[in-house]
C-alpha cells in the first residue's frame, strides 16, 4: 500500500532490497523503516502483549511507544518503527520479554 | 569527557530556533536529535502556516524546515549529532548520550532542552488492535515514507492535528469515514473543518468511540454519543467500519529529561500535562537550563519556533554573547508569543503558563 500519486509530495524511495520477516521475503526500499516497509507489504501486527498475547501494532511509528518491538539480526526488543531496513536483514516476530545474554 | 559550550537536545523546531539564535549570536552550539535527521515533525508536514511572515506563515511545513537546516548548515559553530539519544541528565550537568551504541559524556556549559512532545493515547475496549494509532504515526507513514496506513480511517478528535491529518489522508488516497469528537465543538481552526466538510467528511460533535473490534487486526469501530457530562448514552450505539483508527486526542510533553535535571515541575491541564516552571527567559528552575517548545507546553509548531528563538537568545546571553538589539529582539518575540496566543485556546495556554512563571531571576538559582 504505497502512495504512488500525490499532489504536494514526491516520494525518493532509494534503492530496492530484500529482507526477511520470519519465513517471508519482504522488498523494501533503503532509507525507509522496517515498520514502514511491513506495513507497505500489509503487515500489522508486529508484536504481542506479555500476559494476553494480544497482538500489537505501531502506535507512535517516532520511537516512544514500544509497541512495535521485533527480533532484528538476533537483537530483541529493538523499535522497528526507528530502525532502518537493510538488505538481507532478519526480522523476526519476538517471543516474550527476548533474550539478550 | 567533552565540554561542550551550549547543547541543544532536539532538533525540531523549537530546538532549530533556539540554535540558530544562539550561534548567530557567537556561541558553540551542539544539537542532539536522537532521529536520523534533524527537522522533528516539521519535515512532515504538508500544509501551509498560519501566524505572521516572521513564522513564516503560508510556507508548508517541511519548507520551513528546509529553510532552518539550511540556515544551520550555514552556521559553522554549530555542531550536528543525529541518532544519538540522550540518556540521561546528571546534577553535576553531565549529560550522557548514546550514538552508533557507543556511550558519550558531555558536559554543556547551558543547555536548551527542546524534547517535543509524544501522542495521547484513548481508553476504550480492544484500544491495543493493530490499526489503531496515534494520527502523528500515520502522517509519519504517509508524508515521509509514502506509505498508506490502510483504506479507511475513523479519525478521533477534530482539533488542528485530527482535521489536518485527515485532509492529508484524502491527499494520500486513504478513504475518511468520519470525524469524532468528544467535546461539543470543534477543537481546531474552522478552515481545516471545512475543507474536509466540504470533501464530504463527517464530523461527529459529542461523539466517542465506545469499543473498537476485529479479530488479528481493526476491523471496525462503534461509536457512540455523549451527553454534556461527557457521559455515554445507552441506545445511541452505531457502527463505522474501518481498518485505521486514527487518535488525536492531544499531546503531553516529553519532559523526562527536565524531571532528572531536578527542574521544578507542575501539572497544567491546558498545557499537555507535567511541564516546567520558567522565567521570561525560559530559563527552567535550575539555572542554565532552559526550555522551548511542546516540552514547555504543547502549542503549535509556530510559538515553538518562537520559543526556539528567545531560549536561544537567552541562553547564548546567560553565556555572555551579546548582540546589538537584544532587547528590542527579545520584546518582538515576546510580542510574537502573545498574539499566536489567541482565541480561547490562546487564552488557557496564556493563563497556564502565568502558573508556572519565575518572576524574580533569584528563584532560578539551583546550579546546573
Amino acid at each position: 500500500m504505497r502512495i504512488e500519486e500525490h499532489p504536494i509530495l514526491s516520494f525518493k524511495r532509494g534503492k530496492a532490497v530484500k529482507f526477511h520477516y520470519n519465513d517471508e521475503e519482504v522488498l523494501a526500499f533503503e532509507g525507509e523503516t522496517i515498520a514502514a516497509a511491513l506495513h507497505a507489504a500489509g503487515i500489522k501486527t508486529l508484536s504481542h502483549s506479555h500476559e494476553k498475547n494480544r497482538p500489537r501494532g505501531l502506535y507512535c511509528a517516532i520511537g516512544n511507544c514500544s509497541s512495535c518491538i521485533m527480533e532484528v539480526n538476533g537483537e530483541p526488543n529493538v523499535r522497528i518503527c526507528v530502525e532502518m531496513v537493510h538488505e538481507g536483514m532478519v526480522v523476526k516476530t519476538q517471543k516474550g520479554k527476548g533474550d539478550i545474554l | 569527557m567533552m565540554p561542550v559550550e551550549l547543547l541543544v537536545i532536539g532538533g525540531g523546531p523549537a530546538g532549530l530556533c533556539a540554535a540558530i539564535q544562539a550561534a548567530e549570536m557567537g556561541s558553540r552550539v551542539m544539537i542532539v536529535d536522537r532521529n536520523n535527521a534533524l527537522g522533528g515533525q516539521l519535515v512532515k508536514q504538508t500544509h501551509m502556516f498560519f501566524g505572521s511572515e516572521k513564522q513564516y506563515a503560508s510556507k508548508r511545513g517541511f519548507d520551513i524546515a528546509k529553510l532552518l537546516l539550511d540556515k544551520i548548515a550555514n552556521l559553522s559553530n554549530i555542531e550536528v549529532l543525529e541518532a544519538t539519544t540522550v540518556l540521561g541528565v546528571y546534577e553535576d550537568g553531565v549529560v550522557t548520550l548514546e550514538k552508533n551504541g557507543s556511550y558519550l559524556k558531555v558536559k554543556p556549559k547551558a543547555m536548551v532542552v527542546a524534547t517535543g512532545a509524544s501522542e495521547k493515547a484513548l481508553a476504550f475496549p480492544n484500544n491495543d488492535l493493530p490499526g489503531i494509532y496515534g494520527a502523528g504515526a500515520v502522517q509519519t507513514l504517509m508524508n515521509e515514507y509514502g506509505v498508506k496506513p490502510g483504506n479507511s480511517v475513523l479519525m478521533v478528535g477534530a482539533g488542528n492535528i485530527g482535521l489536518i491529518v485527515s485532509y492529508q489522508l484524502m491527499q494520500a488516497g486513504v478513504k475518511v469515514e468520519a470525524i469524532v469528537e468528544g467535546g461539543p465543538q470543534i477543537g481546531g481552526y474552522l478552515v481545516h473543518a471545512s475543507k474536509v466538510r466540504r470533501m464530504g467528511v463527517p464530523i461527529y460533535t459529542q461523539h466517542t468511540v465506545k469499543a473498537a473490534y476485529g479479530k488479528e487486526v481493526l476491523e471496525g469501530v462503534t461509536l457512540c454519543r455523549l451527553d454534556d457530562q461527557w457521559q455515554q448514552i445507552p441506545g445511541t450505539e452505531f457502527d463505522v467500519k474501518a481498518d485505521v483508527v486514527c487518535i488525536s486526542v492531544g499531546l503531553t510533553p516529553l519532559s523526562e529529561l527536565l524531571w532528572q535535571a531536578g527542574c521544578q515541575m507542575k501539572y497544567v491541564n491546558s498545557l499537555g500535562g507535567f511541564v516546567p516552571y520558567r522565567d521570561d527567559n525560559l530559563q527552567t528552575s535550575v539555572k542554565g537550563i532552559f526550555v522551548a517548545g511542546d516540552v514547555s507546553g504543547v502549542e503549535e509548531a509556530s510559538s515553538a519556533m518562537v520559543e526556539g528563538y528567545l531560549a536561544g537568545l537567552s541562553a547564548a546571553s546567560y553565556l555572555g554573547y551579546k548582540i546589538y538589539n537584544m532587547n528590542e529582539l527579545k520584546s518582538d518575540l515576546l510580542l510574537q508569543l502573545d498574539s499566536l496566543r489567541h482565541g480561547p485556546v490562546g487564552d488557557r495556554i496564556r493563563k497556564g503558563i502565568a502558573e508556572l512563571r519565575i518572576i524574580n531571576e533569584a528563584a532560578a538559582s539551583k546550579e546546573a
